[in-house]
């Protein structure tokens, strides 16, 4: 028994959890008060669109790349919704769906010309943001009333955010790991030939992984301004590490398709949850992205340390 | 319908270059129903070529290909051979390391979807599992990263095997019982016979000449990209197959030209090392001045042992013990030796920057010079040295890459099979300068592949599995023991 | 004809190219009013450019999967740290300066020592950093508003001849950085290493020595950047770094440098901070909004990188 929970698998596995386990645990300790249903509401409020986002470069990283612009892709599809998305629905879903489809395209310029993604990525960053300026040139803009009320939902018992991680992670856990279809996605990412060389496409599998990351992104960008109800282009500019963190956090692997959409929401909960703790220890937020930074390098020295043992 | 009904594949006049290699050189093959097809040769014969060439994961350069009598040449690829029942087990593993048992099997049915497919694909999987290696201890849940090499090589066996709405007519084993142990080798070897019998064919691909020579109904036997033997297994003995397999000629030339004292003992000694496995039955020790022989068959822990002796020499480490600074000459020239970017002269020595630094900076006529000195020491054919090395032929890369150790400080020289697809007047040429050298007082720690050779070497030692499993003087050195001691005697 | 032609084989002319082209349609468009001042601010401005992507080609030269991402953080921390210090009076300058450096050495060490005991790739070791690097900087220039020494404003504002004394300066320190490439040991390897780093292990480089020496080479170059920007634009503030992020990866890449390792060009950098900085000149004397030229910056680095970075075997 205790050889098993010791085992590296094991531990690897318990290590998300764990961290966001211990985190809460020292929240309550801090701030009693936090243990309540509105106290938890607020701490994790903004754990939905950090969730979505989460996700959306997991899919990225289960294929081997990395996404540096998903943050202004959020802030763009923010601006959308907030302008066109409410004020000419019809206009505002079609360029919506653009949004996914320029994704998709870029994961197939990325397989076709062999290309590093994270040059790629950080090229496009600048359109996103470029587009979203031209969309909302000063923050401002209205939520459509539907998002916010999708947002401003009261669950009894259980706070909102946590309902919806939950039901985010599992829909994308049925979908990536135990669809036939997600079996051979992640398989591209664990052996790309291998994947090649049962007659697969590899083309097709990059372009879906791209597409599902727009699409997440997109509802990241919609929740987000569900819950500020304005928008502005650098709105979600800080997404782009929250995602990549919240990926690592979640024990996700940074090349093999070795990802896990459960861990990656519990990654994003424990991040939201990072800037809720260090208000209540009273410090300033200006360490708040550091402390982010260092929890970062804490899961990942944890993970050395598990993985040496392993040999 | 003709006696073409019998034939499940005809490859006629096949051709496959890499460069300036012949892999397949105009090859004759055909499979027929119910057969079990033995495949022997040397290491770089084209076997494994001829195999992709089968699969579909390589195109040939020439020659047609026709599955079932309809001519598929130029049409041919993964998905044509999957459609038309051909399977291929690789030598290198095709299983994604990240899945589970099941789901690797379901990324080779594209048939398996819906409700339920999991277990059906992990009932399938089991079910064949079961049927091939009795006793397995596998699950279709089990993640593949966490299976032992043996176990991942049963399942892919196993997977080649299953069956949805695909046909299956031929399945290729490249190497199969490589990982595997006496036991579920004979499992996997009884389960083809039982196969074969009822009209699926196999190719068994296996350097175990007594599994090819036991279970095999007809035996192929290639050699330099051609074949150059097919008869019945039961016309083969393994005195006759080992004799079709060699290369006799070459080596009476080579023998003939030189003549051999022995050194041992007269110098001191430089490494004394032992490979991993504990299962050595002597160590590797290299005296001064020696030329030594790392033979068996291909990656038996050869390199591991070369790596091993480099890495101790570059860190200073204490064990293996090594005695003066190390060069290398890499056999895979892409991936170990040569910076596609450069130039000849840079390539040649990048290993002996320092001697070429005038007050912090690197001095470019010095560079050009010691380049000009090794174009001419050992004949690297080129109008220019600044030319791109990709410019040269294979051999003259390979050259250059000689000149890269040899030019250096180095005092111990490890050679990692670096004549693999040269011709056989540079290899002449590089033996001369080799044993030059040595005569000077430079070691060599030379591993190969070509029998012939480890007749340019005072002392060989065999490796079988990781371990070094023999030690021949010059004097004992011959063909067959060399093969006796790589190739294991029972399956 | 062969001289032009073994001429455009050379990738980083191209950046030049580009930026004489954009510099002359912006000459042309306002009938050649003002173009040599255009050309005394594209200087000045790349000269801040140039700094931190020769540390940045350096470290993509080591090879795919080699970026530094905390450079942007990097220049925010040294630009507070080294105005806090000087606190506006002359006579700290060198303690300031000495202190900047002491904060890229500390960053490029804490960077190798991420990507070497975690065994992380250095995007994410970079990426996590730049995090706790950033937060420090914050922390520690709350509420900056300082005042450069005035030697340092001067220096980095002087101009001789409508060139600017820096830029003069940073032209020779790529021409040193452009001999330490091609001409000692540390480039080469470099080189070699960005080519094939087991290859390089097995040419008797030691690669791990060279791989840290360029971390911290580049993590020092980000610091003398924040540094000397902190004295051009009158103090340092916290998001000064960021949009180096994008220009140091961008810079090297239209330079001329493979992203896949092994070549790199020193000069092309310059044409590339030049180009940048003229692109966005020249949209706006078009008129374009900011939202066009943030679009236009991105797509070109896009199509650079199509047309460059494909044809190169990639391990």
């Amino acid at each position: 028994m205790l050889a098993k929970l010791t085992s590296p698998r094991f531990l690897r596995a318990a290590l998300p959890a764990a961290s966001f386990t211990i985190l809460l645990l020292a929240i309550f300790y801090v701030q009693p008060r936090a243990m309540s249903y509105f106290g938890m509401n607020l701490m994790l409020q903004y754990t939905v669109p950090i969730a979505l986002a989460t996700i959306a470069q997991m899919f990225i990283i289960t294929v081997n790349d990395l996404d540096l612009s998903i943050g202004a892709f959020v802030g763009l599809t923010a601006c959308i919704g907030a302008t066109l998305l409410a004020d000419t629905p019809v206009l505002g879903v079609l360029a919506l769906a653009a949004c996914v489809a320029a994704y998709a395209a870029m994961g197939a310029l990325i397989h076709w010309r062999n290309l590093p993604s994270i040059v790629v990525t950080l090229g496009m960053s600048f359109v996103w943001l470029g587009i979203a300026v031209l969309v909302l040139p000063t923050p401002g803009g209205t939520a459509p009333g539907w998002v916010k009320s999708i947002m401003a939902l009261k669950v009894p018992y259980v706070p909102f955010p946590i309902v919806a991680a939950v039901v985010i992670g599992c829909v994308v856990h049925v979908v990536l790991m135990r669809s036939s279809y997600g079996v051979v996605l992640r398989g591209a990412g664990g052996n790309p030939k291998a994947i090649g060389r049962a007659g697969w496409s590899l083309l097709k599998t990059k372009m879906v992984m791209f597409g599902a990351a727009g699409f997440f992104g997109v509802l990241s960008g919609l929740s987000l301004i569900g819950l500020t109800s304005a928008a502005d282009a650098h709105i979600a500019d800080r997404y782009t590490l929250y995602a990549i963190a919240g990926v690592i956090l979640g024990g996700g692997e940074f090349v093999g398709g070795r990802v896990s959409p459960i861990g990656a929401v519990i990654g994003a909960l424990t991040l939201a949850l990072t800037g809720s703790f260090l208000t209540f220890l009273r410090i300033s937020p200006d360490w708040q992205i550091g402390a982010q930074g260092g929890i970062l390098i804490l899961v990942l020295a944890l993970r050395a340390l598990i993985n040496r043992r392993e040999g | 319908m003709n006696a073409s009904d019998k034939t499940i594949v005809s490859l006629t006049h096949v051709a496959k270059h890499f460069g300036a290699v012949r892999a397949l050189d105009g090859v004759d093959l055909t499979v027929t129903a119910g057969e079990c097809l033995g495949l022997v040769g040397h290491n770089g014969a084209g076997k494994s070529t001829l195999m992709n060439v089968l699969a579909g994961t390589l195109s040939a350069d020439k020659g047609t290909i026709s599955v079932h009598g309809h001519d598929l040449s130029g049409r041919y690829s993964v998905s044509t051979a999957g459609e038309n029942g051909i399977r291929c087990v690789f030598q290198e593993l095709s299983l994604c390391p990240n899945l589970s048992v099941a789901e690797n099997a379901r990324i080779f049915h594209p048939s398996l979807t819906g409700f339920g497919w999991k277990r059906r694909a992990g009932d399938m999987i089991h079910a064949k599992l079961d049927e091939i290696f009795p006793g397995h201890g596998i699950t279709p849940d089990d993640v593949v990263a966490d299976l032992s090499i043996g176990k991942r090589q049963m399942v892919e066996i196993a997977r080649a095997f299953t069956t949805t709405n695909a046909p299956l007519h031929l399945v290729i084993l490249d190497e199969p019982t490589s990982s595997l142990d006496a036991v579920t080798s004979g499992q996997l070897l009884d389960f083809v016979r039982k196969v074969v019998g009822s009209g699926i064919s196999c190719i068994l691909i296996s350097h175990v000449l007594g599994e090819v020579l036991n279970y095999a109904d007809r035996i192929v036997v290639m050699k330099d990209g051609l074949v150059v033997a097919s008869k019945p297994g039961s016309d083969f003995t393994r005195d006759t197959l080992v004799a079709a397999m060699g290369n006799v000629v070459e080596v009476e030339e080579i023998k003939d030209h030189q003549a051999f004292e022995a050194k041992r003992g007269q110098t001191e000694i430089v490494i004394e090392a032992r490979s991993d496995t504990a299962l050595d039955s002597v160590p590797l020790v290299a005296h001064r001045g020696e030329i030594i022989g790392l033979a068996g068959l291909a990656s038996h822990g050869q390199t591991t042992m070369l790596l091993k002796i480099y890495d101790a020499a570059m860190r200073n480490k204490r064990t293996p013990k090594v005695d003066g600074p190390v060069a290398l000459v890499a056999g895979d020239r892409q991936t170990d030796g040569v910076f596609h970017l450069w130039s000849i002269s840079r390539n040649v020595g990048v290993r002996s920057l320092r001697r070429m630094v005038k007050r912090g900076l690197i001095d470019p006529l010095a560079e050009a010079a010691l380049g000009r000195e090794w174009q001419e020491r050992i004949k690297i054919k080129t109008p220019d040295m600044d030319d791109n090395i990709l410019s040269l032929s294979g051999g003259n890369q390979q050259k250059a890459l000689f000149a890269r150790a040899l030019a250096s400080d180095a005092d111990i020289i490890l050679m990692d099979d670096p004549m693999r697809g040269v011709d056989i007047g540079t290899k002449l040429e590089v033996y001369d300068l080799i044993r030059d050298e040595a005569a000077q007082g430079r070691t060599f720690l030379w591993y190969t592949t070509e029998m012939d050779e480890l007749y340019n070497c005072d002392h060989t030692y065999v490796f079988r599995d990781g371990a070094i499993v023999a030690d021949l003087t010059r004097d004992a050195l011959s063909e067959e023991k060399i093969l006796q001691s790589s190739f294991q005697e029972s399956a | 004809m062969t001289f032009v032609k073994t001429l455009s084989q050379k990738a980083w002319i191209w950046s030049f190219v580009g930026m004489f082209a954009v510099w002359l349609a912006t000459a042309v468009y306002t009938g050649g009013k003002g173009s040599a001042d255009v050309l005394t601010a594209a200087l000045s401005f790349a000269t801040f450019t140039v700094i931190v992507g020769i540390g940045q080609m350096f470290v993509i030269t080591t090879g795919p999967g080699n970026v530094d991402l905390s450079i942007p953080s990097t220049i925010s921390l040294s630009g507070a740290v080294a105005m806090k210090i000087m606190d506006g009076s002359n006579a700290m300058l060198a303690i300031g300066f000495a202190a900047s450096m002491g904060c890229g050495v500390a960053v490029g060490i804490f960077n190798y020592i991420l990507i070497r005991v975690l065994r992380i790739p250095p995007i994410i070791a970079t990426l996590s950093s730049s995090f706790l690097i950033l937060s420090s900087a914050i922390a520690y220039g709350r509420g900056l508003k300082i005042k450069p020494p005035p030697l340092l404003a001067d220096f980095t504002t002087a101009q001789i001849m409508g060139i600017p004394v820096l830029a003069i300066v940073i032209i020779l320190l790529a021409a040193v950085m452009g001999v330490v490439l091609n001409r000692t040991m540390y480039g080469r390897s470099v080189l070699a290493i960005g080519q094939n780093m087991r290859a390089a292990w097995l040419a008797g480089i030691n690669v791990e020595r060279i791989r840290f020496f360029t971390y911290l080479l580049s993590a020092v170059l980000a610091a003398l950047c924040g540094f000397l920007l902190s004295g051009f634009s009158g103090g340092a503030s916290l998001n000064m770094g960021q949009e180096y992020l994008l220009a140091s990866i961008a810079v090297v890449v239209i330079g001329g440098t493979s992203v896949a390792g092994g070549k790199a060009n020193v000069a092309g950098i310059w044409g590339a901070a030049m180009f940048m900085f003229l692109l966005v000149t020249m949209l706006n004397t078009f008129g374009a909004s900011a939202g066009i030229r943030l679009i236009m910056t991105g797509l070109i680095i896009v199509a650079v990188i199509t047309i460059a970075g494909g044809d190169e075997p990639q391990r």
